[in-house]
């Protein structure tokens, strides 16, 4: 199998996007992706589009994103895996260039989900569990079925309301550093502990907003890659996994089963040891819909032991300069979670890290030029974890 | 106040609006209003409503015990495994028509949360608590929580009641 590169990124302003509707927003991230990779659409050979839908107008979105971008007559799929979406377009784009299919392909993700007022959004996404068992009978929200998580891992570790309010701060105060953010502003402890209640114990600061974004990424097999670019940055390895779609039906609330298998495969392919994993990254992005998740997330990839990725937060040992800087580009809480494009969005915060190219007061130290991200479909329903380098897979 | 009370509700504020935009379309011509942000957005013109039906035949039992105050899942006579919520089909044994057996009522409450903002289509009940229980033979129930209280590791009983207004019967945990 070959190896794969990122050879272009394009990343939109988060937020309410109203200026644009859902293809000239994907355009904008294409047209960067494209720029950067100095490529025109004839040289995309397929493209993926990541969108999750329902609030969009929009029935065929990977369509009309062709026709409005000119990638007509490549071929093209629309791909959904929650708020994994993005994600799930970036492995099917890389599995067609690994697999030999085909050598350039480009892979974007794109939300809108302003174009359905906000109880709509809460309406649709409630839904995005156990349709029959979860939502219609008892209403369960989005943050709801985080806030299942968060209050068992509270009660089984002793966290507090505190130590999700240090998650929002830190991503707050990248976030206000981040030009693309939808917060550019950060946020103290006493507005944490009183912004207002969704679905306790989490309140709206612990919450990453409904929001509008795209994110787009050109890739290349090794061959095509050096000839484009002096800096590629590789895809070394993606994990994959899956969680019941009843959370009734699992039988641990404080750490995301799919989230942990699916590192645990992306650093077997990559050679990490599990235990001492965070020694090997630069930089990560880790899922934080909602700031339990990533507290989990420090937990399921191995960056701390059971029952303590709390206290990684609680000594500052994320931020820059830390064990291994999280969500430097201010995460979904502050950057914006349009959940169709996140995945993608994440990529390329780690490929412009790894490239020394992140905002002024947002750059990690990059010194073994390798960062990961971990993005997980609604509640570990899906789970991916990509690994990225700036050295050539010895594969 | 009853679910029609609150259907017609909804209705008034959606007619509201649509009487509203035909009055924009009359003067401009155009179904287009200007958001927060100042920016023009065109309002669909086309509105669409939708109520799924989903088949049930396969656990139509469940609907019949919870009319007679049960709450009911499946076994699989061969690996014994219990579903809840119930299916007809076990997939580890590739065997259909599983045995029906019923919910223990006695558990003890894993997860919770309690639900402040909620979906329009719940927006007639006050705040919810929505508890995961793991019930005396092992496996997990979610449901509403009818306690005042709530804490992780109290002992719950389920319950078979009507739901108000819409006057459903469904099941729901109370503190014992």
């Amino acid at each position: 199998m070959r190896n794969v590169a990122i050879v272009g990124t394009g990343h939109t302003k988060f937020g309410v996007r109203t200026d644009v509707n859902l293809q000239e927003l994907a355009w904008e991230a294409i047209r960067q992706a494209l720029e950067e990779a100095n490529l025109e659409q004839k040289d995309i050979q397929y493209f993926v589009v990541g969108n999750v839908g329902s609030w969009s107008a929009e029935e065929l979105p990977a369509v009309v994103i062709g026709e409005y971008s000119d990638l007509v007559p490549k071929g093209t799929m629309r791909v959904e895996a929650a708020c994994a979406t993005g994600s799930a377009a970036l492995r099917d784009a890389y599995l067609a260039i690994k697999s030999g299919e085909v050598d350039i392909a480009l892979a974007v993700g794109v939300e809108q989900m302003h174009q359905s007022p906000n109880p709509q959004v809460v309406e649709l996404i409630g839904r995005a569990g156990d349709y029959f068992w979860e939502f219609e009978n008892f209403g369960l929200t989005f943050p709801g079925y985080y806030a299942l998580y968060a209050s068992a891992y509270m009660a089984k570790y002793g966290a507090k309301e505190e130590d999700l309010g240090k998650i929002a701060i830190k991503n707050h105060y990248y976030g206000a550093r981040n030009p693309y953010a939808q917060f550019q502003k950060e946020i103290t402890m006493e507005e944490y502990l009183k912004s207002k209640p969704v679905a306790y114990p989490l309140k709206l600061l612990d919450s990453s907003p409904i929001t509008d974004g795209a994110a787009a990424v050109v890739l290349a097999s090794e061959e095509v890659a050096k000839e484009l670019t002096d800096s590629p940055v590789w895809i070394v390895s993606q994990g994959v996994a899956s969680g019941t779609a009843n959370l009734s039906k699992r039988s641990d609330f404080t750490h995301i089963d799919a989230a942990e298998i699916a590192a645990k495969e992306a650093y077997k392919r990559a050679k990490i040891e599990f235990e001492n994993a965070w020694k090997y990254f630069d930089v990560a992005e880790v899922h934080d819909c909602f700031t339990i998740a990533e507290i989990m997330a420090y937990e399921d990839l191995g960056f701390a032991k059971r029952g303590e990725g709390y206290l990684l937060a609680r000594e500052k040992q994320t931020y820059i300069g830390g064990k291994v800087p999280v969500n430097v580009d201010g995460g979904l809480k502050s950057k914006g979670h349009p959940i169709g494009a996140t995945g993608i969005s994440m990529a390329v915060s780690i490929t412009r890290q790894l490239l020394d190219r992140a905002p002024k007061g947002t750059q990690a130290d990059i010194k073994n030029g390798m960062g990961l991200t971990h993005n997980v479909g609604g509640t570990g329903h899906y789970a991916y974890v990509t690994i990225f380098s700036t050295r050539r897979p010895s594969s | 106040m009853m679910i029609n009370d609150i259907r017609e509700r909804l209705q008034q504020q959606i007619s509201q609006l649509i009487i509203a935009l035909d009055g924009i379309v009359k003067t401009t011509g155009m179904p287009i209003i200007t958001d927060k942000s100042g920016n023009p957005l065109w309002v669909d013109v086309r509105e669409i409503t939708l109520r799924y039906q989903i088949p049930v035949k396969k656990i139509q039992k469940f609907f019949e015990g919870l009319k007679e105050g049960k709450v009911l899942a499946t076994k699989c006579p061969k690996c014994n495994t219990i579903y809840f919520p119930p299916q007809d089909d076990c997939p580890k044994c590739k065997m259909s028509n599983l045995e029906w057996v019923e919910m223990p009522n006695e558990g003890e409450l894993v997860a919770y949360t309690i639900i402040n903002v909620k979906p329009p289509s719940f927006s007639h009940y006050s705040d919810y608590i929505i508890g995961i229980a793991k019930m005396a033979n092992g496996v997990n129930i979610t449901a509403w929580v009818n306690s005042k209280e709530v804490k992780i590791g109290m002992k719950v009983r389920l319950k078979v009641i009507r739901r108000e207004p819409e006057g459903y019967i469904t099941y729901e945990l109370e503190p014992i």
